[in-house]
C-alpha cells in the first residue's frame, strides 16, 4: 500500500475508534437515564474527556498530514472531511455528556407515560441508529447510505416539533413532575441535535466520495420557495 | 465582464516523431494573459506540445504535425508565416538557464541586437525594462558588465526570462522553468509567473504539482499523447473527472 493510504488508513481507523466511544456515550446516556442511575450518569461524564482527547489527537493528525502530503482531489476531500466528522462526533460526545447531566438530576425513573406521549425512546433509538448506518456509510465509503440518512432525520425533527405541546400539556396535568417533564423536553432538543449532526456528517461523506456539496440545498430550496 | 479572447489554439493535432505517435488528437484553447500548466508523467507529450507553439519541434528529423495550431486565430504552420517572426511573439524559456557566455546587459539585449536595433539608448531602456519586469534589476543594476555566468542559478534563469521579454513576446512557453532551481528561488520564479500574467499569456511545462497549483489558471493533463483533461487548476485539484488524472496528481499512477 502506498505511505499516502497507509496514513490516510490510520487517520479513518482512529476516527472509528472515536465513532465507537461516541456511540457508546450516547447509549449510555440512554441507560442512565431511564434507570436514573446516577453513577453511570457520573461516568459518561467522566469519560467525555476522552472523546475530547480523540478530538485533538485527529485534528492534529490532519494537520500533520496537510504538512506532510500537501493532498489534492480525492484524498484533500477526504481529510477535510475527517475535520469536519471529527468535529460533529465531539459535538455528539457533548450531547451524550448533556443527557448524562439531565439524567444524574432524575430522582426516579422517567414517568412512562410521559416517555410514551412524547415517543423519547424511539426517537432515541432511530438517532442511535442513523449514527450507525453513519459509521457504516463512511467505513465502506458509501455515499448512498449516507443520503438515506439525510432524510431519516426529518423523522427525529417531526417528534421534537410536537414535543413543547405535550409536554406542556404533561406539565399542566401533573404540577409536581414540571422538573421531570423539562429535562425529556431538553432530552429530546439534544437527540433532535444528533440528528442534525448525523446529517452533517453524511453530507462530509457524500462531498468526500462524490465531491458535491449537498449542505444547505434546503435552504436554497426554502428561499425558491 | 468582456470573455478573454484565444490566444493560443490547437485544432485536431497530431503530432509525429517518425512512425512514433506523439500527440493524438489534441484540442485546447487558451485564452489570453492566462496561466496554463501542462502536466503529465514523462514522455507523455506535453514538452512536445508546448514546443509546437514556436515550431521548435521543425528542427527534429522525421517531425510532423497535422492538424491546426492558431495563434490569435492564425495558423502558425502555413508557408507564409516566418519562424523568426514567430519568435518574437512567442517566446521561451528552458529548464536549464541557458544565457550566453556575454554580459548581462549583452544577453538581454541579444534578440534586439540581431533585428537590426543598435542604437545604445534604446538597448539601455529594453534592458533595464526587460531587468525589472523579470525580478532582476535591483540584483544586477551595477553589475551590467559582469558574465552572465558569474550569476546563480536563478539569477541566470530570471536573466533568460528577461532575454525572452526583451522582444516584447505576447506568449510566454516555459519548459520545466524552475525544476534545476532551490526553493527561494523557484518562488521568486513563481512570484514573477503571477506577475507576467497580467501582460503575457504563459504555458508552463511542470513536473511539481503544488507549483502548477500555485502559479497556474487552467490545467491540462496529457497521457501517452492524449489530453485526458484541461480544467479550471482549482477543478483539476480538487475534483479531477478521469480516474488518470486523479492517479496522476495524487502519486498513485502505475
Amino acid at each position: 500500500m502506498p505511505h499516502i493510504d497507509v496514513e490516510l488508513e490510520k487517520l479513518k481507523k482512529k476516527l472509528l475508534e472515536m465513532w465507537d466511544l461516541v456511540e457508546y456515550q450516547l447509549h449510555s446516556g440512554r441507560e442512565a437515564m431511564l434507570k436514573a442511575d446516577q453513577v453511570m450518569a457520573e461516568q459518561i461524564i467522566k469519560r467525555d474527556r476522552k472523546v475530547n482527547q480523540f478530538d485533538v489527537k485527529i485534528d492534529r493528525m490532519c494537520e500533520n498530514f496537510f504538512a506532510l502530503f500537501t493532498p489534492v482531489a480525492v484524498d484533500l476531500r477526504m481529510v477535510l472531511a475527517v475535520l469536519k466528522i471529527n468535529a460533529n462526533l465531539e459535538r455528539i460526545g457533548d450531547t451524550a455528556e448533556g443527557i448524562a447531566r439531565f439524567a444524574k438530576k432524575l430522582d426516579a425513573p422517567v414517568n412512562e407515560d410521559l416517555l410514551e406521549m412524547t415517543s423519547l425512546l424511539p426517537m432515541y433509538e432511530e438517532a442511535m441508529s442513523m449514527l450507525n448506518d453513519c459509521r457504516i456509510a463512511f467505513k465502506t465509503n458509501d455515499p448512498v447510505l449516507a443520503k438515506t440518512l439525510i432524510k431519516r432525520d426529518k423523522g427525529l425533527d417531526k417528534i421534537y416539533r410536537k414535543s413543547d405541546r405535550i409536554v406542556t400539556k404533561y406539565m399542566a396535568a401533573h404540577p409536581e413532575k414540571i422538573s421531570e417533564a423539562l429535562a425529556v423536553l431538553s432530552i429530546i432538543k439534544k437527540v433532535e441535535r444528533v440528528g442534525d449532526q448525523v446529517t452533517n456528517i453524511a453530507e462530509e461523506i457524500i462531498f468526500y466520495r462524490d465531491a458535491k456539496v449537498v449542505k444547505h440545498k434546503q435552504d436554497k430550496k426554502k428561499k425558491k420557495d | 465582464m468582456s470573455r478573454k479572447h484565444n490566444k493560443l489554439e490547437a485544432i485536431n493535432l497530431d503530432a509525429y516523431y517518425g512512425d512514433f505517435h506523439a500527440l493524438k488528437g489534441i484540442n485546447i484553447a487558451m485564452e489570453e494573459k492566462n496561466v496554463t500548466a501542462f502536466i503529465g508523467p514523462s514522455g507523455c507529450g506535453k514538452s512536445t506540445f508546448l514546443r509546437t507553439f514556436n515550431r521548435m519541434n521543425d528542427y527534429i528529423d522525421g517531425f510532423r504535425t497535422e492538424g491546426d495550431i492558431l495563434l490569435d486565430g492564425k495558423d502558425i504552420y502555413t508557408k507564409e508565416v516566418r519562424v523568426d517572426e514567430l519568435r518574437k511573439e512567442v517566446g521561451m524559456v528552458f529548464q536549464k538557464p541557458n544565457p550566453f557566455p556575454k554580459t548581462i546587459f549583452e544577453n538581454v539585449v541579444y534578440g534586439l541586437k540581431i533585428q537590426g536595433i543598435s542604437k545604445k539608448a534604446v538597448l539601455e531602456e529594453a534592458a533595464e525594462k526587460s531587468l525589472k519586469r523579470a525580478a532582476l534589476w535591483n540584483e544586477v543594476k551595477d553589475n551590467l558588465n559582469k558574465s552572465a555566468l558569474a550569476l546563480s542559478g536563478g539569477q541566470q534563469q530570471r536573466l533568460c526570462i528577461a532575454r525572452a521579454l526583451a522582444i516584447s513576446p505576447s506568449v510566454l512557453l516555459m519548459d520545466e522553468p524552475a525544476s534545476a532551481l532551490d526553493p527561494l528561488s523557484t518562488a521568486k520564479i513563481e512570484e514573477l509567473i503571477y506577475e507576467l500574467k497580467n501582460d503575457y499569456t504563459i504555458v508552463i511545462v511542470t513536473h511539481n504539482m503544488q507549483q502548477a497549483g500555485r502559479v497556474s489558471d487552467n490545467t491540462a493533463f496529457f497521457y501517452m499523447g492524449e489530453l485526458v483533461e484541461y480544467s479550471k487548476t482549482k477543478t483539476m485539484f480538487t475534483s479531477p473527472q478521469d480516474t488518470r488524472t486523479q492517479n496522476y496528481i495524487t502519486g498513485r499512477f502505475g
